[in-house]
């Protein structure tokens, strides 16, 4: 039983840890709150369909990134893409990385872009590891029963 | 040697009068005249100096300087008479010791003969002394040297020991004795004539004039080309000295004369001004000075003056020495303008690169502004509406009273950040102007009818078009909606009494410049203006005299009121008929001036230049009394300026303000034949009104009573009443799902347009819940444009008060519109047939739309068709999550093509639309599905690429498929404040939206506000 509250403790200190470092909104509350008993994955099968969709975004960005003449309607349509579904789930940091990163692509600076895409990427692999370790203690208090 | 040395330093360090390195070389030169030959190798064609010699000798004597110097000349020219004594006297030493040397060999020589006579003294053998003897070796002495006394043994012929050799022996010593004394004697007699020579040669002043002369030498050697010229002159500054190199004046032209007397021009009062300061403080200094003198021109000096005291420590003089440095001048001057123009690049440079900083900056600064207002306005929108929602249910009037100044004040703070929002925008060039057409009367119209439907006083609200504006133009109507707003919400605000109004009219090239040029006349204009809108009961001649202004303003502008007397009721129509006599062959710009006109506290002069100030209202006082951000008037001159065009004001204080904005308006040439049957039919309300007041009006009025909006759509339901029977059925039915009513007002006048009215009114007075959305959707279907957010609740006083009012208007509008409504029927099956099939269909339509209102409400409440058009997958999954929760079902779509085939194929209570999207965006297909609405057919979405696709299962005349006439309400869901703005959503005919992401709470009240 020590161990369940234990688990709770510290599921709770994570989750706070997310929302105080800014990496989650209060977007992910929303979603949380759809998650009940009819649908009781709701929030890891959203989450898990946002990192399929941003990595396909990613991929596609870098090799946009990489064409001899960038086309930048189309970088900036997937950018747009990227923040609205990290917006949809609360993903703060990535979403605010779409931002600076729509910015310099409205400039059709190819640098910037770059080095966003970088930020976002690193953003994106950070947001992941947060969900995934979220998840993962969220499983573990499962299987023990809390 | 010591002493005399330190003499020197003491000397050269009294910075000499000569140049140093003579004094320094010529004085100490062991061997004088060695550089003799040198020297003369040097030609001195001039003498270019030239001296007051008389004063060098009293400077010589009197001045400290001089004196040292000449002591200076002698302790050396002592120093070195005492070192030749010395030497001579070296010399006669050693001439002495060798004479003391000799002397002792001599008595040497003595003792040995002496010691020899003794043995061989001892000889028994006579000695005889032959005299000639004597001479056998007469050359004998000559062979003696000068200095050494030879010991070289003597070679006698004679037999050792012999009387004749010891002769021999005798007299040849006595020869060397005598040699050497002799010898002696010319030693002493050559010592004696030198020192006499000594003596008698080296006089000083001999020496001192040689050393003179070769010091001078020295200085013409060194100074000789050098471009100085160096001087001395008296207390007075009298030359007593100069040397110039390049003489170009005689000996009498300088000496005695000062600067001033010897050349004119720029500089020389400031040499001498310098020299006497020199002189007075006593102490050298240097300075620049630039002459530009007859004698040599323009040159650049670097002047040296250096005091002279007297032993007594006064100033007798300056020494001076200058140095042409022109040329350096020059370059230095050229060298400190390319410095100087090098430090104005950099600091260019710098400034440019601090501005663009500030730019960049301020760009950020200004997105993050936008951003955040953004997200501020979100929330507080919510904040808003709930507030809102709140004031409709039971409260008492305490409650209800908070809830006022909540509304207001949130109001107030939404105003405010919508408006820094709308001016970044502007400001930061994000905004883009959209040529749409556009019809100005009804803007005008709509704009009013807006301020009508929120005004909380007794004004009247007029509007007037001129007949030379054409019916349709081309412009940022939006914005231009934005200004009129602005502007007409400014003058309501300010206005307490009287009237609030529009004016169009059209500028012809001329007067727009007579408009510029004569703004005071302009101004008094103005004034007489004023003074018929207080006459309170004339507000059409007020229209009238303000169409006749300006007429007078725009001198050949074509008054067509006469034109067209006979059809005064249609307006629309019959501007469209008159507007085709002269409509242009092509595109072309018109100047069209509004005049926002109003009878309110009018600005003070002072005021005027800050208007239009971002935060300035005219005083802090006003600020206090009247609210608001203080950024309307410059979000529209900015709007205004953006658009081409200017905005200036005229005002009077207590009496009044006229903003008047002036744009560029595209003219189609086409004709636009699908007029809005309901706006037509809304307008024709009005103008049957109007013209019951006076048959003479002019199109495109409209006036607005206090209180009229009610009326407002009662007359024009009263119009289509009259004008189509079944209509006229409808509306009884409304009237009877209402409930008749008991109202004690009731009026007495009980004709069918009356009636209409109380059914309105009694809707009002039954709206205490489900039933306002009723009547809400039945306006909504007459008029889509006006604001029906009128808190009706709290009006309703207002409304029983203001009856009486109007309703005399009313009988008269309506009775006068019963005879002209078989004109307007008639007119418009003569215009367009097809034309008016299609006004018959629309009122079929609404009036199966009403009649069954009542139970399409319930159905809807239990099962709103829900329709989501968005492309983000998660968004879809997240919105459809919570759409599931709220216990609704929705269809999704992917993007705006997908959005009008859904439309197309099946009903909507809802839709909500993804503003951002691929192929085609959430903007766009709004207008496709507005479009259908109102035309009634697809023609626009089939131009803009999608093809119309029949739904097989559904026949075309389907209630159903009619039904889906109706205004669906399409909301908006945008991301970034800047590219989907709010005003975006509105202009394209989107009825509110939401700010993604998406949660419970703006999907509720979305849900709330549009389907239940």
């Amino acid at each position: 039983m020590d161990g369940v509250a234990q688990l709770k403790k510290r599921l709770a200190d994570y989750t706070t840890s997310l929302y105080d470092e800014g990496y989650l909104d209060d977007q992910f509350v929303q979603l949380q709150q759809l998650q009940d008993e009819s649908n009781p994955e709701f929030v890891v099968e959203v989450v898990s369909l946002f990192f399929q969709d941003s990595q396909r975004l990613l991929s596609e960005l870098a090799k946009a990134l990489e064409q001899q003449s960038v086309d930048f309607r189309k970088v900036d349509a997937y950018v747009h893409q990227l923040k609205g579904s990290s917006s949809s789930i609360g993903a703060q940091r990535v979403q605010r990385a779409c931002i600076s990163f729509r910015n310099y692509c409205d400039d059709q600076n190819i640098e910037g872009c770059l080095k966003c895409l970088q930020q976002l990427k690193n953003e994106y692999s950070l947001m992941k590891n947060k969900l995934e370790t979220l998840f993962k203690l969220e499983q573990q208090l499962l299987e023990a029963g809390g | 040697m010591e002493n005399n040395n330190v003499e020197e330093m003491d000397i050269e360090s009294l910075s000499s009068m000569w140049p140093e390195d003579i004094n320094g070389k010529q004085f100490n030169i062991e061997k004088p005249g060695a550089d003799q030959a040198m020297l003369e190798d040097i030609f001195i064609i001039e003498e270019p100096k030239i001296v007051d010699f008389k004063r060098l000798v009293e400077l010589t004597n009197y001045s400290e300087k001089g004196s040292s110097q000449l002591a200076y000349l002698v302790k050396n020219w002592e120093y070195r008479q005492a070192y030749a004594v010395r030497l001579l006297r070296e010399e006669l030493d050693t001439l002495s010791k060798q004479k003391q040397e000799s002397e002792l060999k001599e008595l040497e020589i003595t003792e040995e003969h002496r010691f020899e006579q003794e043995s061989y003294g001892g000889d028994k053998r006579p000695i005889s002394v032959l005299d000639e003897e004597y001479d056998i070796l007469p050359d004998f002495p000559r062979k003696i040297k000068h200095v050494v006394v030879e010991n070289k043994g003597l070679e006698i012929e004679a037999d050792y020991d012999t009387v004749i050799y010891w002769k021999q022996r005798a007299r040849h010593l006595e020869e060397l004795l005598e040699a050497s004394i002799q010898r002696e004697q010319i030693l002493v007699e050559k010592l004696q004539e030198s020192i006499k020579n000594l003596e008698r040669q080296s006089s000083p002043v001999e020496e001192l004039s040689q050393i003179l002369k070769r010091a001078d030498h020295y200085l013409h050697f060194i100074l000789e080309t050098a471009p100085v010229t160096i001087g001395h002159q008296d207390k007075d500054l009298r030359y007593r000295f100069m040397y110039n190199p390049y003489p170009s004046l005689q000996e009498e032209e300088i000496i005695g004369k000062t600067d001033a007397e010897i050349f004119t021009g720029g500089g020389v009062k400031e040499v001498q001004d310098f020299k006497r300061e020199v002189l007075e403080k006593g102490l050298p200094a240097k300075r620049e000075i630039t002459f530009e003198t007859q004698l040599f021109g323009a040159k650049t000096f670097l002047i040296y003056v250096e005091p002279v005291f007297s032993k007594a420590g006064e100033t007798i003089g300056v020494n001076y020495m200058g140095m042409e440095i022109t040329d350096q001048v020059r370059k230095r001057e050229k060298m400190a303008k390319v410095r100087e123009e090098i430090a104005v690049q950099k600091a260019k440079e710098s400034e440019l690169n601090k501005t663009i900083h500030i730019t960049e900056e301020t760009m950020r600064a200004k997105e993050v502004l936008a951003t955040m207002s953004h997200e501020i306005r979100s929330p507080l929108s919510g904040v808003v509406s709930m507030a809102e929602i709140l004031s409709t249910t039971n409260i008492d009037k305490e409650q209800r009273q908070i809830l006022k100044v909540m509304l207001s004040t949130g109001d107030l703070i939404l105003q405010l950040i919508n408006d820094i929002l709308d001016l970044s925008k502007v400001e930061s060039g994000v905004l883009k102007l959209e040529a749409t057409k556009f019809r100005p009367r009804e803007v005008v119209k709509g704009v009013l009818q807006t301020a009508a439907g929120s005004l909380q006083k007794v004004l009247t609200l007029e509007g007037h078009v001129a007949d030379d504006v054409p019916v349709q133009v081309i412009g940022d109507i939006l914005q231009i909606r934005r200004i009129l707003n602005n502007l007409i919400s400014n003058a309501i605000k300010y206005t307490h009494k009287g009237k609030v109004g529009i004016k169009l009219y059209k500028i012809t090239a001329l007067s727009c410049d007579l408009r510029e040029g004569s703004k005071g006349n302009i101004t008094a204009d103005r004034s007489v203006f004023s003074a018929i809108i207080r006459e309170p009961d004339k507000c059409l001649s007020l229209s009238q005299s303000g169409s006749d202004l300006n007429g007078f303003l725009e001198g050949p502008r074509k008054n067509s009121h006469d034109d067209e007397p006979e059809t005064p009721v249609i307006n629309g129509a019959s501007m469209d008929g008159g507007e085709e006599n002269h409509r242009h062959p092509s595109e072309t710009t018109m100047w069209i001036g509004c005049d926002v006109y109003d009878t309110g506290i009018g600005i003070p002069e002072n005021a005027l230049p800050t208007l239009f100030k971002k935060y300035m209202q005219v005083s802090a006082d006003t600020a206090r009394k009247y609210g608001g951000t203080g950024l309307g008037l410059a979000i529209c001159k900015q709007l205004v300026e953006l658009m081409g065009g200017h905005l200036t004001v005229s005002s009077q204080e207590h009496r009044g303000s006229t903003f008047t904005f002036v744009l560029p308006y595209k003219v189609s040439p086409q004709c636009d034949n699908s007029d809005d049957p309901d706006e037509l039919s809304d307008m024709n309300g009005h103008d049957a009104m109007l013209d019951s007041h006076d048959d003479d009006i002019s199109s495109g009025t409209f006036i607005f009573g206090p209180r009229m909006l009610g009326s407002l759509s009662s007359s024009s339901s009263s119009a289509r009443a009259q004008n189509q029977l079944p209509n006229r059925v409808a509306f009884n039915a409304t009237h009877k799902l209402n409930g008749l009513s008991d109202d004690p007002t009731s009026f007495p006048g009980s004709s069918m347009p009356s009636k209409e009215v109380n059914s309105l009114k009694d809707a009002c007075s039954a709206v205490d819940g489900p039933a306002t959305s009723c009547q809400q959707e039945t306006s909504m279907m007459q008029s889509p444009d006006s604001n029906y957010k009128v808190t009706v609740g709290s009006e309703r006083e207002y409304q029983h008060k203001e009856y009486g009012q109007f309703q005399d208007t009313f009988k008269v509008s309506t009775c006068s519109s019963g005879v002209e409504s078989k004109e307007v029927s008639e007119k418009v099956r003569l215009t367009d047939c097809q034309e008016a099939e299609e006004i018959q269909e629309r009122f079929e339509r609404s009036s199966q739309c009403s009649s069954s209102k009542g139970q399409e409400i319930i159905e809807s409440k239990l099962k709103p068709r829900i329709l989501l058009v968005e492309d983000n997958k998660i968004n879809v999954v997240v919105a459809q999550s919570m759409m599931t929760r709220m216990g609704h079902k929705i269809d999704v779509v992917n993007n705006g093509v997908e959005a009008v085939r859904a439309v197309q194929s099946s009903s909507y209570d809802l839709i909500l639309m993804d503003v951002c999207m691929p192929v085609v965006d959430g903007l766009q297909a709004t207008r496709l599905i507005r479009s259908f609405e109102e035309m009634g057919n697809w023609d626009a979405a089939v131009k803009a690429g999608i093809e119309y696709q029949v739904p097989q299962n559904t026949a075309p005349n389907d209630p159903q498929l009619n039904l889906l006439r109706n205004r669906i309400p399409i909301i908006g869901m945008t991301t970034n404040a800047l590219s989907e703005s709010a005003d975006e959503c509105f202009a394209n005919g989107m009825d509110s939206f939401i700010s993604k992401p998406v949660t419970f709470q703006n999907l509720k009240e979305c849900l709330e506000q549009y389907v239940m």
